[in-house]
Formats: C-alpha cells, sequence, structure tokens
C-alpha cells in the first residue's frame, strides 16, 4: 500500500498504475470530471478535474494540475477542497456552460445528467454570460438516437467512444475553436452497432435514446430492476425501466465479467417487442367455430388441464425461455416427453459446444477474457452479427499491442491519447476466417474467405502447424498452408490466445476445428481460451436439460403416442420448414405460450399468455455457462403470468402434482438444483427472496419516485396497496432499504450528488474495476482439468462445387435476425431488405446485376429475390439471410438452385413466397422489413451541419 | 467524381506518405485549387481515393478555415482583422471593401466575383494594414489604393 495525503488525511492507496482522479474516486470524493471515463481513460481535454498539488508538508502554495493526468506516487499530498482548485473548477464548469441551452427541463437527460450534477458539485449557479450563444443544426441520426448538439460540452467522450473503442467510422468531429460539432457527414443512420453507448457515455443531453421519445419519463418516475439482455447468447446484463405499464428502457447494467460497461444496439433498442400491439395478453380459448375468445386464468387452465389429463402430451421447449419455464415443462409432460424448440442440428451444435467447454482443456471465454486477449482467430463466425458485444471485445482485445508498444515507452496505460499515438497502426494479431466479409475486417491482421468445410479444414490446418500430432489435413493447396502457418505463429506468439467460433457458422466442423487450435496453443503452453457463441439467450441452459429436438418431437408424433403438443415461448415456423411446422401444430390440442402473436399461437387450441423478461424473474444461461438472474420489472395489469407459474398451475390441475409443485422461485430453483448436479449452484445466482437489507426489501422506485397516489385514480380514488413479489428481495414500491445492494440485486445507479448513471462509480470496489459484493451470475461449466482429449479428428473433405447449384448458407443480422428484437420499430427499421449474396465474379458470367431479382429454391421452397454481390464470398455458395420476418425458414446450409425467372412477378415485389404457411399474416406490419433508406437520402451540395457563422474567419457559412 | 488531373495530382502527394490518410489535406487543398471550393460529393471522391470515410475527410477539411466547404466567388479577399492591421486602421478598410462591394464579411457578391473574409493575421504586420486576394499580398493599404485594387481582379 502506498499513501496519498488528501487534505493532510493520510489515504491508503493500492499501487499501481493509476490516475489520481481515479484514486479520488475511488476513495469516494467527490471530483467532478467531464472527459475521463474508466473504459476510455484520460485525454486531459476538459480541465474538470483539477486539484493542488503541494511538493511536501511546508509547500503551502500548491500547484493546480489536473487529477486525470497525473500518476499516483506515494507520500502524494493534494487537496481538493482547496480555494484555488474549487474557484478553477467552478470556471472551467462556467465557460464550457458559455453555449449550453440551460434546456434541462426539455431534454431527455435532465435528472440523470453528468453535466448538471458536476455542475451542481462545483458550485457554479449562476449564469453570468448574457450574450449570443452559437447553435447548431442537429442530424437525423436514425431511430435508435437523438441528436441535439447545442448541449455539447466539448468533452470528446462521444467520439473516443465510437471510433476509438467501437471502431466506428462514419462520425467524427468536425469544425474548430469554439465552433465544434460531433456528427456524421450527412444525415443518416450511425451505422457502428454500438452507437447507443452514446447515450450513456455522452454527459450531456447531445445523444439521447430516440426510442424513449414517444414515451418520456424521468429517471426518477422509473420503475427498474436487473435484467439480462434476451436478444443473444451472450448475456449481457441490463436495467430496464417501467412506467404506466410500459417497458420505457434498457440501460447497461455493469458487470465487468460480462458486458463491462456497455451493450449492443439491438440488445439496448429491441425491448419495445414488450409493449408490442402483438402481444398477447389475455388466456385464448378455441371455441367450436373456431373463435378464440380471451377466458381468465382459471378457465383457461381448467381446459388445459381437462387436455392434458386425458391426452399424451408432448412439451417443446424454448430457447428463449428462461431455465425456469424449460423446466417446468419438462416437469408438467415428463422428461422423456420434453423436446426442444430448435432443430435437431441446431441442438446438436449447442451440445458440441458444452461438450467442448466440459471435455476440453481450454476454458470457455468471458467478454471480459475475450477482450483481455491478445492475440485472436476467428473461425467461421460473423461475430459482429451473432453475438455483437463479442465484436466489441475483440476489438479491445487488438489494442494491446499498441498499449505494450507504449509501456515499453513508458506512457501511462490510462494515458489514452499517447497510446493512440505511440501505437499509431500497430494492432495485435487477428486472424478472420468467415464465408464473407464481416465488419471486423478492419482490425484483421488477414481475413480467409471460404465455403464451412474449407473454413474447418483451414481450422484444422492452424492446430496442425501448431501442433503435428494433431490431424494432418490432406490436400491442403500450399498458400491456404501458409496461411494458416501464419495465423499459428500470431496465435503463438499471444500471451493469451483467444479462438473464436460458433453456432452461426453454419457447419459442425467448425467447433471441432476451433477446439482442436485451442488445445493445441495450450500443449504448447499457451493459456488459451475457446469463446464459442450460441444462438440464444438459453440455447445453452436449455441445452443441459435431455431431450431432442424438434425432429424428435416430430418422430415421436407421427408414431402416434402423442395427441397434444405444448409449445413453450417458440414460433415453430421460425424453427421448421412449413410443412414440418405445420405438422405438429396439427396434432390434436396444441397448447402455446407465449409472449407475441405468431403463426404458432394462431394454430393453437388454447394459448396462454407468457411473461417477458420485464414481467417475470428467472435464469439464463450464457454461451459461456453463466447462469444469471433476470428480475421482473412490473406487474403486467392483465392474464400475463410468468410460463413457470402457467406450467405450475397445470401440474397441478392435471392431477400430475397434489399440490403447487413450487409456490416461488426459490422453491422452483430448489427443485432445479435438486434435479441435475449441474445446476447445483442455481440458488446461489442471486439472493433469495428472503434476503433483506436491515430488514427490508429492496425498492424498485426511486425515493422521489412521483405520482403513486395519482396514478391509478382514474380507477379507484384509493392507493392499491403495492403488489407482493414472492419470487425476490426487490419490492414493487419506493419504500425499501434505499443502500447499495448487492450486485445481481442492483436496479439503479444513483448516489447523493449523483443522478447521472456515472453513480456507479459508487457501487464499485474502485473505479473500473469489480463491485462492492458478491459478483452476480454462476458459472456452471469448468474445463476438464488434466490430460487433454485426444483431438477432433474428423477433417471434412474439401467443398466441392457443384455445377448449376450453390450451397446456401445462412446471413446473419444484428437488426432482424432475432425473433424479439425485431419487432421492435427501431430495430425494424434498421433491418436489411432481404437479399440473396452471390459471388461477385459468378454473378457478372451469369449476367446479374445488383439488385436483379432471381428466382431462389431450396428445397420446396422457392422464392424472389433481389441479387446482392460480394466480392469476397466464394462461388459456388451464396447467402441468404437468416430469421428475417417474413422469410421462410430454410434448414441452412442446403444446396439450392438460382434461377432467373422468365415472367416477371406481379407487382414485382421482392420476395415473393410459395411456400410460407398462410398463418404468417399474424404478424404485424410492425415486424415487416422495412426499406432501410437512411444513409442513401441524396444530401444537397454544401449542406453542412452545425457551423455558423461566428466572429471567426471561417466561409464554411458564406451563402451561396 | 475528380477530374483526372486532380487524380494525378493526389496520386503524386500519395506517394510521399506511407498512409493515404495522411494526404487528406493535401489533397483538399488540390480539389479546392481546381473548383475553388470542396463541395459534399467531393468530400466524398476524397474520401474514396484514400480510402476514408466521408466523415473522416470532413473533419479535417472543416478544421482548416482556408478549405472552403462552400461555393466562393471568383477571387478571394482575406482581409486582416488581427491586431497590427487594427491599430494601422483595418476596421475601416474593411468597412469600406463591404460597403463597395455590398456585401458583408463572410459573404459573395451577388454577380460572384468577390468573397470577403476577415482573417487574423497574414503575417505582413509590420507593412499593415494588409490583405490578400486570391494569392497576392497586398500591404500598406489606404482607402485610395483599395479602389484601383479591386479593379485587378475581373
Ligand atoms: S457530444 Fe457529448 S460526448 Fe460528445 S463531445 Fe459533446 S458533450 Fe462530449
Ligand atoms: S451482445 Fe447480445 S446479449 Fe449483449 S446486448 Fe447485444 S444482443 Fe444483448
Ligand atoms: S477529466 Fe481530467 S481533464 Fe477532463
Ligand atoms: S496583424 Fe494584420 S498582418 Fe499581422
Amino acid at each position: 500500500m502506498i499513501t496519498v495525503y488528501v487534505e493532510n488525511q493520510p489515504y491508503p492507496v493500492e499501487p499501481g498504475d493509476r490516475n489520481l482522479l481515479a484514486v479520488c474516486l475511488s476513495l469516494g470524493f467527490d471530483l467532478p470530471y467531464f472527459c475521463w471515463h474508466p473504459a476510455l481513460h484520460s485525454v486531459g481535454a476538459c480541465r474538470q478535474c483539477a486539484v493542488k498539488l503541494f511538493k511536501d508538508e511546508s509547500d503551502t502554495q500548491g500547484r493546480l494540475i489536473m487529477a486525470c493526468m497525473t500518476p499516483v506516487k506515494d507520500g502524494m499530498r493534494i487537496s481538493i477542497a482547496d480555494p484555488e482548485a474549487a474557484a478553477f473548477r467552478a470556471g472551467v464548469v462556467e465557460w464550457l456552460m458559455v453555449n449550453h441551452p440551460h434546456d434541462c427541463p426539455v431534454c431527455d437527460e435532465g435528472g440523470e445528467c453528468h453535466l448538471q450534477d458536476m455542475t451542481v458539485m462545483t458550485g457554479h449557479v449562476r449564469r453570468r454570460y448574457r450574450f449570443t450563444k452559437r447553435t447548431h443544426r442537429n442530424q437525423d441520426l436514425g431511430p435508435f438516437i437523438n441528436h441535439e448538439m447545442n448541449r455539447c460540452i466539448q468533452c470528446y467522450r462521444c467520439l473516443r467512444f465510437y471510433r476509438d473503442y467501437a471502431g466506428g467510422r462514419d462520425f467524427d468531429v468536425m469544425g474548430w475553436h469554439d465552433d465544434v460539432y460531433f456528427g456524421r457527414h450527412a444525415d443518416g443512420a450511425l451505422e457502428n452497432e454500438f452507437s447507443g453507448n452514446l447515450v450513456e457515455v455522452c454527459p450531456t443531453g447531445v445523444f439521447t435514446d430516440k426510442t424513449m421519445k414517444p414515451h418520456p419519463v424521468r429517471k426518477w418516475n422509473l420503475q427498474t430492476a436487473p435484467s439480462i439482455c434476451v436478444h443473444c447468447g451472450l448475456g449481457c446484463n441490463t436495467l430496464a425501466g417501467e412506467r404506466y405499464g410500459k417497458l420505457r428502457r434498457i440501460l447497461s447494467r455493469y458487470n465487468p465479467n460480462v458486458n463491462g460497461y456497455f451493450l449492443c444496439d439491438r440488445g439496448r433498442f429491441g425491448y419495445e417487442f414488450v409493449n408490442s400491439p402483438r402481444r398477447l395478453r389475455q388466456p385464448c380459448l378455441r371455441g367450436a367455430d373456431g373463435d378464440r375468445p380471451a377466458v381468465g386464468p382459471a378457465a383457461a387452465v381448467a381446459r388445459v388441464a381437462g387436455i392434458i389429463r386425458g391426452g399424451k402430451a408432448i412439451g417443446i421447449g424454448s430457447p428463449r425461455g428462461s431455465l425456469e419455464g424449460n423446466f417446468a415443462l419438462r416437469e408438467l409432460v415428463g422428461p422423456d416427453r420434453f423436446f426442444h424448440g430448435v432443430p435437431d442440428r441446431e441442438l446438436e451444435l449447442v451440445r458440441l459446444a458444452l461438450a467442448l467447454a466440459r471435455q476440453g482443456t481450454a476454458p470457455l471465454a468471458s467478454l471480459q477474457e475475450a477482450a483481455a486477449c491478445d492475440a485472436v482467430f476467428v473461425l467461421g463466425e460473423d461475430v459482429t452479427n451473432t453475438a455483437p458485444m463479442l465484436a466489441l471485445a475483440l476489438r479491445q482485445a487488438v489494442r494491446h499491442k499498441p498499449a505494450e508498444l507504449a509501456t515499453r515507452q513508458r506512457i501511462h496505460a490510462w494515458d489514452s491519447l499517447a497510446i493512440r499515438d505511440a501505437g499509431q497502426q500497430a494492432q495485435g494479431p487477428c486472424f478472420i476466417a468467415t464465408a464473407d466479409q464481416t465488419r471486423l475486417d478492419d482490425i484483421a491482421t488477414a481475413t480467409y474467405r471460404a465455403a464451412p468445410d474449407d473454413l474447418a479444414r483451414l481450422g484444422f490446418a492452424v492446430a496442425h502447424a501448431l501442433d503435428p500430432s494433431s490431424p494432418d489435413v490432406p490436400n491442403l493447396p500450399p498458400d491456404l498452408a501458409a496461411w494458416a502457418q501464419r495465423a499459428a505463429d500470431g496465435l503463438k506468439a499471444g500471451q493469451r490466445p483467444l479462438v473464436v467460433a460458433g453456432t452461426g457458422g453454419a457447419s459442425a466442423a467448425l467447433l471441432p476445428a476451433a477446439a482442436n487450435i485451442a488445445w493445441a496453443l495450450i500443449k504448447a503452453g499457451r493459456p488459451a481460451q475457446l469463446c464459442l457463441t450460441v444462438p440464444e439467450c438459453n440455447s445453452l441452459g436449455s441445452a443441459l436439460l435431455d431431450g431432442g429436438g424438434l425432429e424428435s418431437a416430430l418422430a415421436a408424433l407421427r408414431q402416434g403416442d402423442v395427441d397434444t403438443v405444448v409449445v413453450l415461448e417458440n414460433d415453430l415456423y421460425r424453427r421448421l420448414p412449413a410443412a414440418a411446422a405445420a405438422e405438429l401444430l396439427a396434432a390434436r390440442h396444441v397448447i402455446v405460450l407465449d409472449h407475441l402473436a405468431t403463426a404458432t399461437t394462431a394454430a393453437a387450441e388454447v394459448v396462454l399468455p407468457a411473461a417477458t423478461f420485464a414481467e417475470s424473474s428467472g435464469t439464463l444461461v450464457n454461451n459461456e455457462g453463466r447462469a444469471q438472474r433476470f428480475f421482473q420489472v412490473f406487474v403486467p395489469e392483465d392474464g400475463i403470468r410468468a410460463s413457470w407459474r402457467w406450467l405450475a398451475d397445470l401440474i397441478v390441475a392435471a392431477g400430475r402434482a397434489p399440490a403447487a409443485p413450487w409456490r416461488n422461485l426459490d422453491e422452483l430453483l430448489s427443485a432445479l438444483s435438486a434435479a441435475m448436479p449441474v445446476f447445483k449452484d442455481l440458488r446461489a445466482v442471486a439472493p433469495p427472496a428472503d434476503f433483506r437489507m436491515d430488514g427490508q426489501k429492496i425498492p424498485r422506485q426511486p425515493p422521489r419516485y412521483s405520482g403513486r397516489t395519482a396514478m391509478t385514480v382514474h380507477r379507484d380514488i384509493h392507493e392499491p396497496q403495492p403488489p407482493d413479489d414472492a419470487d425476490t428481495p426487490l419490492a414493487f414500491s419506493m419504500e425499501g432499504q434505499p443502500g447499495h445492494p448487492p450486485p445481481a440485486l442492483i436496479q439503479r445507479y444513483w448516489a447523493p450528488g449523483w443522478n447521472s448513471a456515472q453513480a456507479l462509480n459508487k457501487f464499485q470496489q474502485e473505479v473500473g474495476g469489480p463491485l462492492q459484493g458478491d459478483a452476480p451470475g454462476r458459472r456452471l461449466l469448468a474445463a476438464a482439468a488434466g490430460a487433454a482429449p485426444p483431438y477432433f479428428a474428423d477433417v471434412p473433405p474439401a467443398f466441392a462445387a457443384r455445377a448449376g447449384e450453390w450451397l446456401f448458407l445462412p446471413a446473419h443480422h444484428i437488426y432482424g435476425a432475432e425473433e424479439l428484437s425485431s419487432v421492435s420499430a427501431g430495430v425494424a427499421q434498421r433491418a436489411p431488405r432481404p437479399t440473396v449474396t452471390v459471388n461477385d465474379g459468378e454473378a457478372e458470367r451469369l449476367g446479374w446485376a445488383e439488385g436483379r431479382e432471381v428466382q431462389v429454391s431450396v428445397g420446396d421452397t422457392v422464392q424472389r429475390l433481389p441479387v446482392k454481390r460480394s466480392a469476397q464470398l466464394p462461388a459456388g455458395v451464396a447467402a441468404l439471410p437468416a430469421g428475417l420476418s417474413g422469410q421462410p425458414w430454410l434448414p441452412l446450409p442446403a444446396w439450392g438452385k438460382i434461377s432467373t425467372p422468365s415472367i416477371p412477378p406481379v407487382g414485382g415485389a421482392s420476395a415473393t413466397l410459395r411456400s410460407m404457411p398462410s398463418l404468417r399474416s399474424t404478424s404485424s406490419p410492425a415486424s415487416a422489413p422495412s426499406a432501410h433508406s437512411a444513409n442513401q437520402a441524396p444530401v444537397p451540395p454544401g449542406r453542412r451541419p452545425g457551423l455558423q457563422a461566428g466572429s471567426s474567419p471561417s466561409v464554411r457559412e458564406v451563402p451561396a | 467524381m475528380l477530374t483526372e488531373q486532380e487524380q494525378q495530382a493526389i496520386g503524386e502527394e500519395l506517394r510521399h506518405y506511407p498512409q493515404p490518410r495522411a494526404a487528406v489535406s493535401e489533397a483538399l487543398k488540390i480539389v479546392q485549387r481546381h473548383r475553388g471550393w470542396v463541395s459534399d460529393e467531393s468530400v466524398r471522391d476524397i474520401g474514396a481515393a484514400l480510402d476514408l470515410t466521408p466523415a473522416e475527410v470532413d473533419s479535417v477539411a472543416t478544421f482548416y478555415s482556408m478549405i472552403f466547404r462552400r461555393p466562393v466567388g471568383r477571387h478571394v479577399i482575406l482581409i486582416c482583422d488581427s491586431v497590427s492591421c487594427w491599430i494601422m486602421g483595418a476596421n475601416p478598410l474593411q468597412a469600406h471593401l463591404a460597403a463597395t462591394l455590398g456585401i458583408q464579411p463572410g459573404a459573395t457578391t451577388a454577380d460572384g466575383r468577390f468573397t470577403l473574409l476577415p482573417c487574423a493575421c497574414l503575417g505582413a504586420c509590420d507593412r499593415a494594414p494588409a490583405l490578400m486576394i486570391d494569392d497576392d499580398l497586398h500591404v500598406d493599404l489606404t482607402l485610395e489604393k483599395l479602389g484601383e485594387l479591386l479593379e485587378k481582379y475581373a
């Protein structure tokens, strides 16, 4: 420990390369700052963090320094309260505020604004500036982000996040002097997949959440709970907020082991499906006439119980449903009649990932561990689109190299600009082998494009180059062998190499190849890790339960021993060919529990409205086997209930158990832990419902939550009793313990004087470090100790193109490929148009211009799609969008044909489907992919954002 | 579209730098030399030539006040309003110029002949007041001299 004296008091501080601002904040001092950010570090731009530094005890003068740019040293003496330092800080805020519009009442940031907090903290309370302010024209930055440039205080955080941290290149700083503008060259959606973080990174209201605009709310009026993102397999931690029965927004919830400070845009803006008009809100029964009136819960349960009691039911689970829901369904139908709601092929891939995690020597990397790696190999996975935040982590992984170069030049690890300058173009090794170009190619040392089997062969070749005892790849072309050798050398040179693969690459050979590489690296003494992506938020968790996939369910149905199908949170038309889905749903009785009306619910005899993540509590297991709890945010006013609650009632009503098997979440978790050893730690994922702080529950509503007595007065003048929460230690109330709960239960960040999200500093052991208290979540899987497993030896044969046929691969897209988020308006707006991607040369040869409509036939599904040409996708393979709503499900990868239809389609629609089930018509227009034209709007020449003629000799605004 | 001449000149500059982005300010100057100013389209074209995004090019273009992102007149008058010239009577000079041309500083005459821009020090303080028209520096200015000066620029 070293000692730092603040106001002449000694404070013990961990030794290490830290800046004084971080140390002061970690010690709990309120020192204002703007440009410093714990993940972006210091640039010393805003001059807000000034403190006095004294030479020694006898020095009474001292001098002003910027705390964020000063390394901490043993025996250092500083003063924060020093009048000169305090006056300086007040002065800085005053001039930062000179051009600020002071429009807090109409600003969405108001009430959770770092600028407000810092202004109050410095004591600058009276505005003296009485002159004209510079004003800017705002840009339309797409459906996610609202732009209000006048509020900018030029801290440069946005640019440092967007460009330096997230790799975005369509956003920059324009202008100079006091006329600086942060935006795009022209109006248009921000292209970077992490743009939503600007909402939290910007200390003012320049960038705010545009999806919240139609349902705005102040932070102090939000009922919030800790949650887990349900939009991919990574399990990023979120804070979800509600008011008046509507989910209002998602913020990032800091978890240093998972998503850190950030979220991807699918995760942040995909929440609006919860408020969708397509939500199922009451149980429905189909009558004799086929009509399905809504009924009360008792009638619905009675009907289903009758069906199940007399019949032979199977259950179809869900990779997007909680562990609790899947387990409850399995309990209702019996373990050997429970099937996973995914095709067998996908289930096998996920189980393979599980096997690699358990039997292999290479541990599965968390997002934080991935970001800490210094050499990366991506095999077959389009990470930005299948596991977005992993792409952000990999961007950080390649930045260790410049940081190391800088350290050698004795530059501090937090001196962000100096590192950037010292590192110049240096990047750590990152090899990307995928079928088509990816959004990470800009950080790649080398890329390689091939069909999945060839990618797997390359992977095996890299492993063989690392360890000759691993299987060799026959007939490897010399250039490929050289590429493999280079990748092997690059990985071996790393101290912490990482191999990334996943289920999105559409080949069962990719995961074994990736595993061989990681295991070979471990054999060579490198602490290699594997990072495996899975399709959905609980793909891995649900796969831990036994049972086959959908084809097995179909087989069971065909054997005739089944007359009832219970479907949990699943639209089978997104999982199976339409005919197969229809066959399953043609069972005598179909019961569906889900959030939204889908083609599957349309086929059901009974529909039970299931709670989303926002209306229930439960557990999800992410791609690295980390079980994490999400907590109910609000109590829905209608018939919506957690799936497991419906199923518990059914178990009793159908006579499967004499009494409710579980009355609350903890009882269900106990049953789950007892049922399977892998779940034994499940109750430790978060504190149980009887956890109390000072004998009190933890309030979901802030102490200033307003209107509580008035908000229901139109129905009843008596203030209702807050609903009880039997499942969690959180209360649907403002009453309770206002202090800092354990990390798994943190429902919002707030501390006296810190109303913005940056109050988080006060919840961490040290800024940027672990949270105070037990880390949330539990990892359920551990790598095998001891001997390495034998290498996988099934090297696939080289890809052989077929004359007149293409191997169709799935093309994933962050917006639109995931079922729930694509119902949200903003995400739907960013979804791509369906296209078929083909090799450029091939298209040229066949005379297919970009956008030309062709007929694509896979199996008996025929659709018309415009051609998208890719210079990189190899010849002989083509790509079709995966999961886009309105598109038929296809068993990709699959062989098929592309032809040029001789008769133009009527109306020239881009996707005319022949084999679509008529039931699809239940999808609302909101889910249809809309024309994405944000970037294509013509920009009139000479139209420049913001830069206004001032007194400077700028000619940028000379009228034409 | 960049003209062949512009492309060639930018290509020449590119040879001097290991990174194409280093040539961006030269490329902007080249385009401005040929066209008088840098349009949005040129920003995008320069980006394409240097493997930069339009935002990255614009960031540089808008930083330099002498890169014109709006059309200017055939001749650009830069009149110094910094301290030496101010002492030596730059203000009445600028007012006179503005009145003669019938435009405010920052504007272009209706006939597109002149754009009048104030600027801070032309490095000719010893012979203040000074102004520049296009590439010509004019010093020791007086109100009388101004009239004939403008005549030279059609
Ligand atoms: S827009 Fe926000 S983050 Fe960017 S410089 Fe301005 S105040 Fe800082
Ligand atoms: S990366 Fe995945 S889990 Fe994380 S925020 Fe995005 S969609 Fe959600
Ligand atoms: S936080 Fe230290 S200068 Fe901005
Ligand atoms: S002050 Fe006018 S030229 Fe220097």
